[in-house]
């Protein structure tokens, strides 16, 4: 093992004001898979907070980590030891009713897949939800419609899967992962079946609801998808070795685009 | 030789000032590669003299004007038909630098990685950025043949020229230290390196195939 002493072990989160409380918070994590000789280390230590309006990506290596981190972060899988913060409740405390509650309140996923019900439309997968907390028929169809308006797709809602695109598919789950007051999405390899510019249009929506208040943790092995997230953070062997955050506004105005001819390039 | 074309295919579009021109070819790159006005002078005396462009007047304001010329057009068109030579790269520090870093006395290759890696993703981070926001500015504008929705799509095409070329950096530094990690670790055992096979499977292709990830049954809605 190279000397990593140079590499940051904690990275600082970024300086935020106190009273924004992150919507997820991963506290020294660690998941320990077997025992003995054949005990595997699959996290240790990781710290992660991810704020409202926030897209992180997650990146690194196969093996690093990745994928059991997201399962995790949703109450898919618990950890050897640490903690697990969603909206202000630490889910490995939690009893089983409550993770299941929390989980179908607070937290969606997205698939490579898109694992929607091919015998529902589009309207009844992001209905689906909101149904199973409760909601009648008729106010979980009128909440899926709304979620469907407002990300663009109402004029899917009547659509079954199989008529519907991989890129439509995938837009319609992410509309599913936060219809109603959720607002964290774990995104795991979500454009990994789709095409380049259908990949895109999937993040660039990813993006726009994070931008309009949601969380987002999206794992990735594509570094140009990952660069749609405001941080990234690289895993390698179960630790998060670097982070990067994508420059302030302010800076970004200063450079490029039509209308800065004449004042300084990119570099 | 970008600049000299660059500079013939603004004029195409008809007489043009030194200045304007500079400022034309800007706002097309988004002043990715910016340019100064004596470079734009010392380019149109060259192309004066091997005949492709021609003084033309002045405008009312007093700027002298230039014009292509038959010749300057046929080159032009040239240009346009002959692919960019890629048989003679130019030099690529960052190539360099990582075949220097192989065995070099206290230089950890990995950290030279890593570190390029996070200025690498930082700057697409940044370019997709700026990206995101030329697509809206082209999306807005489609069908309008306008000289703004000309410099939108230009500036687009040259961000994402930018985003593609960073990001097959970003792999080949994924892909160098994989490599570095599975050599040293066969040095390490003594072993010749293993087979190049089903150690690292990538993940995009078997779920695309249809297969469905066992867990994602018992995630959805967040049911067990």
């Amino acid at each position: 093992m190279p000397d990593q002493s140079h590499l940051p072990q904690q990275p600082q989160q970024p300086q935020q004001p106190s009273r924004i409380q992150p919507v997820l918070q991963l506290e020294q994590l660690t998941r320990v898979h077997g025992s003995g000789a054949t005990e595997v280390h699959a996290l240790r230590g990781v710290n992660l907070s991810v704020l409202p309006g926030e897209l992180v990506a997650v990146m690194g290596p196969s093996g690093s980590g990745k994928s059991t981190l997201l399962t995790i972060a949703g109450g898919l899988d618990s950890p050897t030891s640490g903690r697990v913060v969603v909206e202000g409740t630490d889910i490995t405390r939690a009893s089983r009713k409550q993770l299941a509650t929390l989980r179908r309140r607070s937290i969606g996923y997205v698939f490579q897949d898109y694992n929607l019900i091919p015998a529902l439309t589009a309207a009844e997968n992001v209905s689906l939800p909101r149904e199973l907390d409760g909601l009648s028929a008729r106010k979980a169809r009128v909440s899926a419609l709304a979620a469907l308006e407002e990300m663009d797709l109402g004029h899917l809602a009547d659509r079954f899967p199989d008529e519907m695109s991989g890129g439509q598919q995938q837009r319609v789950a992410i509309a599913r992962a936060l219809v109603g007051d959720r607002r964290l999405v774990l995104a795991d390899e979500p454009t990994g079946a789709l095409d380049s510019e259908t990949g895109e249009s999937v993040l660039a929506l990813l993006r726009a609801r994070c931008e309009a208040g949601a969380a987002g943790i999206l794992v990735t092995h594509e570094p140009r998808f990952a660069a749609w997230a405001d941080r990234v953070v690289f895993l390698r062997d179960g630790s998060v070795v670097d982070e990067t955050m994508r420059s302030g506004a302010e800076s970004l105005l200063a450079v490029g685009g039509p209308d800065a001819a004449g004042q300084a390039g990119l570099k | 030789m970008s600049i000299r074309h660059g500079l013939l295919a603004l004029l195409e579009q008809g007489p043009r000032y030194g200045s304007q021109l500079r400022t034309e070819f800007e706002s097309r790159t988004g002043a990715t590669w910016p340019l100064n006005v004596g470079q734009v002078y010392t380019t149109l005396s060259r192309l004066e003299r091997d005949g492709m462009v021609a003084p033309d007047g002045d405008d009312d304001a007093g700027h002298p004007l230039y014009a292509i010329t038959d010749a300057g057009r046929a080159e032009l068109h040239q240009w346009f038909e002959r692919p960019v030579d890629r048989t003679s790269p130019p030099r690529d520090e960052l190539a360099i630098k990582l075949a220097m870093a192989i065995g070099a006395p206290g230089v950890d290759i990995r950290a030279v990685i890593q570190a390029q890696r996070h200025a690498t993703l930082k700057a697409m981070q940044d370019y997709t950025r700026l990206k995101a926001q030329a697509l809206i500015a082209v999306e807005s504008g489609v069908g309008q043949e306008t000289h703004r929705g000309r410099d939108d799509m230009a500036w687009l095409l040259v961000l994402e020229q930018l985003i593609f070329q960073t990001e097959a950096e970003a792999r080949w530094l994924d892909h160098s230290e994989s490599r570095l990690v599975r050599l040293s670790a066969s040095a390490a055992r003594g072993a010749t390196p293993p087979q190049a096979g089903p150690s690292e499977p990538s993940p995009a292709p078997a779920a695309a195939a249809g297969g469905r990830k066992p867990r994602s049954a018992s995630a959805r809605f967040g049911r067990h």
